[in-house]
Formats: C-alpha cells, structure tokens, sequence
C-alpha cells in the first residue's frame, strides 16, 4: 500500500491522521503542499523522522522545486521522486490511500 | 497497468488537477494505461470550455483535452456535479463527456489502481 | 450526453472504502461522496464506509438544516443498508477526540482503533477518498 499526503502538516491534519493509520512498511509520497513535512529543523520534523523508522517516505521533486525547497533542507532518508518515480511506486507498493 | 483517476478539485484554485495531469502525462509516457479520468466535485470545472487562463500560463481545460485524445483516455465529468456546477454540453470542452457517478464504480473496478487528486 | 466508454466489469468484486474525513456541510464532500456511495451498490462490490477525523461529525444525529438554508442530507445515511452498505466503521480516536460516543450517531457502526481500521484500510483494493 501507498499513501500521498498532499497538504501542509502545519495547515491540516492530514499527515497526522496517515501516520496514525498506515501499516509498518507501507510507502508514503509527500506532494503538492505536503512536501513540508519533508523539511528538517521545523516543528514537524520529529514525527517525520521517527515514521521513517517503519515507513519509506518519499517527496516530489517537482513540488519541492516548486517551492524552492532544496535536497539538502530535507530531512535524511526521505527520498525525491518526480512524476514518473510516483507513477512506479503507485504500481509497486499496491492499493493508493490519499490523505487530502 | 491500468490507472484510474478521480479528480476532486477544479483547475488552478487547487493543485490536485496539475497534479492528476502530471500523474497521468508520466504513466502513459511509461507504457501504462490511464483508462479514465473522473472529474468529480469541483473537478468538473477542468472540463468548461469558457476558461481563459493568462497567456503565460498553462490552459489546463486544454491541456486536459489533448492528452485524453491522444492516449485514448475517457475524462468524464459527472452529470449531477456539473449541473450543480453549470457544467453542461454547452460550454464542455472538446476530449471530455458527461455521464453518471457509475463510471467511478466502474473504473474502480476495471482499473488495477485508482488514484485520487484532492484538496 | 456523449457515447459511453464501457469497461469490462463482468464478475469481478473487489473491496471498496470510501473514507470520510470531512465534516458535513462546511463543504459537500461528505454529500457528493454519499451520493457516489449509494450509486456504487448497483456493482455489488464488496463496499464499506469509513469515518474518521471530523468525517464522524456526518453521522452525528440531530442535524436540523432548516435556519440555515442547508439541503438535509444527514437522514440518507440510513439509506446505506438498504443498499446493502452495512460495513460502516468509525475511528475509536476521531470519535473519542470529538467527545462522541456511538449512542451520538444516526446509523450503527463498528468503532475500530486506528490500528484496526488501518489494517482494513490495507485490504482494500480501491480507497476513494472525499
């Protein structure tokens, strides 16, 4: 199973409500505003770093860019993708759980 | 492998149709198949016809409209949320029909992965 | 409306959840997602609802739309097991936090545990989100 989170975890509680309920080993794409959580040194990170323990976390590219959020402010482990990484891991890891 | 999209939110006030488009462009770039696209909620307003973006910027309606034609793709937009919406025959843009909430089930269930775009 | 692109459905049943997050009326993703539910069960898959975060505020009961010009849609929650729709499941935390209890909603539910429902949520094949 994969999961995407496409909101800001400083807006909404999206990201909260995944980790909540995604399995150990499942995959969880970061995109669109959601790339936030990817950031190291904010008040978010440590929830990010400890789901990294059981979950492969991944983050968009494009949208990183978008946002001017360089790889290096990202917090270790996290991997980018572009649009044809997502595309692979939706085939992949299984079943899409989006957490709008 | 088989895609199936829902698409939730309309063009340019969220990011959820930029991205579905982006998805879709990269998995049939891939060999893969999109068999079709739900527009759905305020989705359906990716398909009006009247949308007249900035000429610096992307026309999503269009760009929407091309790629369905050339892969073959099915953008339907639900009949009971565009009529809501005014999202009828007379301003849909050419590469998208309307029909009914049915074809989420169906693609659902003919797709081997459903993926949702949304705010 | 245009030609119809039929797919190839013949004799396949998968598992369907629709999940809920959102609460009622603020927005019409708890109604158009129900409307698309109900239509859903003419496929006879193998379909549940969940609710979680505020998306348990949709089977709260009381709801009385009338000072606020709000088209009632609270009361077609009940509908869903006529259609066959009886797998509803509630998040124990959503619920909890929101200071509900079962005895507060409209229809019967399974209040599951976030690692329960996120178990069930793995099984699934399809996961339309509102």
């Amino acid at each position: 199973m994969m999961h995407t989170v496409n909101k800001s975890p400083f807006e909404r509680n999206a990201l909260d409500s995944c980790l909540r309920l995604a399995e150990k080993g499942s995959a969880i794409l970061l995109l669109e505003d959601g790339v936030y959580a990817a950031l190291k040194g904010t008040a978010q990170s440590a929830k990010v770093e400890a789901a990294l323990k059981s979950h492969e976390i991944y983050a968009l590219g494009p949208d990183l860019k978008a946002r001017g959020l360089e790889e290096a402010r990202l917090i270790a482990g996290i991997k980018v993708v572009d649009y044809g990484g997502f595309v692979d891991l939706a085939v992949e890891k299984g079943t899409v759980n989006s957490w709008l | 492998m088989k895609f199936g999209i829902l698409v939730n939110e309309g063009p340019f006030n969220h990011q959820a149709s930029d991205s579905a488009y982006q998805f879709a462009k990269a998995a049939v770039a891939k060999g893969h198949q999109v068999m079709r696209v739900f527009f759905y909620y305020d989705g359906v307003n990716n398909a009006n016809k009247l949308s007249e973006p900035q000429s610096d910027d992307r026309n999503i309606v269009k760009l929407w409209g091309e790629l369905g034609k050339a892969h073959k793709i099915d953008l339907v937009v639900c009949v009971a949320a565009g009529l809501r919406r005014g999202i009828k025959e007379q301003v849909l843009a050419e590469g998208f029909r309307i029909s009914g909430l049915g074809q989420l089930s169906e693609v659902g269930i003919a797709a081997d992965r459903m993926l949702t775009f949304g705010d | 409306m245009s030609e119809e692109v039929v797919f190839d459905t013949q004799g396949i049943v998968k598992k369907f959840m629709f999940v809920n997050r959102k609460a009622p009326y603020g927005t019409i993703y708890a109604l158009e997602i129900l409307e698309s539910v109900l239509i859903s069960a003419a496929f006879e898959q193998d379909t549940s609802v969940a609710f979680l975060d505020d998306g348990v505020f949709q089977i709260k009961k009381g709801s009385d739309t009338k000072d606020s010009g709000m088209k009632n849609f609270t009361n077609t929650y009940r509908a869903l097991a006529g259609y066959d729709v009886e797998k509803l499941y509630v998040e124990k935390e959503s619920l909890e936090a929101r200071g509900l209890t079962p005895e507060d909603l409209i229809v019967k539910v399974q209040v599951l545990p976030a690692a329960e429902l996120g178990k069930l949520m793995a099984e699934q094949d399809v996961l339309i989100t509102g």
